[in-house]
């Protein structure tokens, strides 16, 4: 197992070429029981898996993956990291979160590349600053940094900005969020799954679960494609395929999957150094730190489980960039792919038990996720080592829907997922 | 551009259908006997299958809705009804009766109502 990163670390193993790096985590065969066994190797999953060790002292756990460690949406997403929603329920979870990331490189002794290079969402008219300036509100009652940008503002962060008299979207103002950031992806997952793998969780990969082992009418465990593996409690993490796994179990869930897709162009010289988002066009975008400006949108809007997007939607997405940043139409793209995500009704997350005793669930971040990763594993280890709620988590239970007690984030603070 | 048929105008492109949602759900009747939970489950609960799906979907552009047989994991089209008794099918469909299609009772032991 490797020992711990360093400057002098590296410094040693350049002047020994690099002959002495061990792998970062183990990749482990399946041992009949576990006390917990959480289904995804993303970061959700990895997360989860570090936080039963660290916070819970539970170190008798697996996380079991179809395919590879971050290869669903992991590694797929566009790794922004922001906590600019509106319910005060919402900003303790998403905010739990970027409090988590800011301090996780040094945490995990992995560098996440956590760049808090800030968040601008641009509106275009009087009404739509009007809500602009609700969500500032609602975010500094909530505790959260959040500051409304006049248009000078705007263009002096942003100088590439479309600023002609024909812009179909003008720039009228925005929402600053001087906090939120990009971070690196798979080094998440794998900061992750190197400090779980040190405190003896058991990280097995080519592990596809067929089903759930129930005895008394309590999940006692899961099927897989590498034998039965047994459980004190069974955490499910597994982002797109939420409906898949709950239906092995017995349950329906109230997502719908979708496609995600998102692309990047040729790498350029630094021209854009925040994140943008133009409620406008639904385009975002930034740029990665090899340079690469990433771009994403919406949803396709044809349920799916294809990870791959259709054109219509790409093309919606990279006319809202060049609505956006006209100098950009001389970019090239160099890759689009897609994810799947489950999208819930009020476009927030299911945190909980599952109507199968003994099966907890962490789903439905739409297409959110990637900035919720540490909140995530904290609040499903909590469950699983608790048996109940953590008070962040209490709100986002399935039982919300017979309730009526929905936090609609699509209808609080615009953002579509 | 995907191309979808629509059972009234042939193929068209993608853009021009909206998703209803899936076939199948029965509103659950009597208002003053449905529960908060048998409510929600009507209205929030999906099948959400991956492969092959019934969903109702709208042509935006000539108002129909109709039955529209899908794989999910492979974006293939399989066939679209008409949800007008006695219409025929836009192109070939797997299985029987529109109107008594099974997905409602699939559905509700699914759903583990």
């Amino acid at each position: 197992m490797a020992g711990r990163y360093s400057g002098f670390h590296l410094l040693r193993e350049g002047f020994r070429g690099h002959t002495g790096w061990r792998p970062a985590w183990r990749d482990a065969e399946p041992k009949p029981a576990y006390d917990a066994v959480i289904v995804g190797g993303g970061g959700h999953g990895l997360a989860t898996a570090y936080y039963l060790a660290k916070n819970h002292g539970m170190s008798r756990v697996a996380v079991i993956e179809k395919g590879w460690l971050g290869g669903g949406n992991t590694g797929r997403n566009t790794t922004t990291i922001r906590s600019n929603y509106f319910y005060p329920e919402s900003v303790a979870l998403y905010d739990f979160a970027l409090r988590l990331y800011e301090g996780l490189g040094r945490e995990l002794n992995y560098n996440i590349m956590l760049s808090q290079r800030g968040v601008v969402t641009v509106s275009h008219s009087e009404a739509e600053m009007e809500i602009a300036a609700r969500i500032v509100n609602a975010m500094r009652i909530n505790g959260v940094d959040a500051e409304l940008l006049t248009p000078a503002q705007v263009l002096e962060k942003l100088p590439l900005l479309n600023t002609s008299d024909r812009a179909r979207y003008p720039v009228y103002g925005g929402v600053w969020q001087g906090r939120a950031g990009v971070a690196r992806h798979d080094a998440v997952a794998w900061g992750y799954a190197r400090k779980a793998s040190g405190f003896g969780v058991d990280i097995i990969q080519n592990c596809e679960v067929l089903g759930f082992i129930v005895e008394n009418g309590r999940c006692v465990g899961v099927e897989t494609s590498r034998g039965k593996i047994r459980a004190g409690a069974v955490g499910l993490a597994v982002a797109g395929h939420s409906s898949v796994l709950a239906q092995k179990a017995g349950f329906a869930l109230p997502i719908r999957s979708f496609s995600l897709q998102a692309m990047v162009s040729e790498p350029v010289k630094p021209c854009l150094d925040t994140v943008l988002l133009y409620l406008g066009t639904g385009t975002y975008l930034f740029q990665s730190s090899k340079g690469e400006i990433v771009v994403g949108g919406g949803i396709d809007r044809v349920p799916s489980y294809a990870q791959r997007g259709n054109l219509p939607v790409q093309g919606t997405v990279v006319s809202g960039m060049l609505e956006m940043l006209p100098s950009f139409g001389q970019l090239k793209l160099l890759r689009q792919w897609a994810g799947n995500v489950d999208v819930v009704p009020d476009s927030s997350p299911l945190i909980g038990p599952s109507p199968l005793p003994g099966l907890y669930l962490n789903c439905g971040w739409g297409t959110g996720g990637f900035k919720a990763i540490p909140a995530g594993g904290w609040l499903l280890a909590h469950l699983i080592a608790t048996g109940s709620h953590h008070e962040v988590s209490r709100p986002f239970d399935l039982d919300r829907f017979a309730r009526g007690a929905l936090i609609d984030e699509a209808a609080g603070s615009g953002i579509a997922h | 551009m995907q191309l979808f048929p629509c059972p009234f105008c042939g193929p068209r492109p993608e853009t021009e259908f909206h998703f209803g949602g899936e076939a199948g759900k029965t509103r659950p009747e009597p208002a003053p006997d449905v529960t908060a939970a048998d409510w929600s489950r009507f209205l929030h609960l999906n099948r959400n299958p991956k492969g092959e799906t019934k969903e109702i979907w709208l042509h935006l552009t000539c108002h129909e809705f109709f039955l529209l047989e899908r794989d999910t994991a492979t974006h293939a089209v399989l066939g679209a009804r008409s949800l007008r008794k006695g219409e025929p099918a836009a192109t070939a469909a797997s299985d029987g009766e529109a109107e008594a299609h099974t997905p409602e009772t699939t559905f509700a032991a699914e759903a583990g109502s």
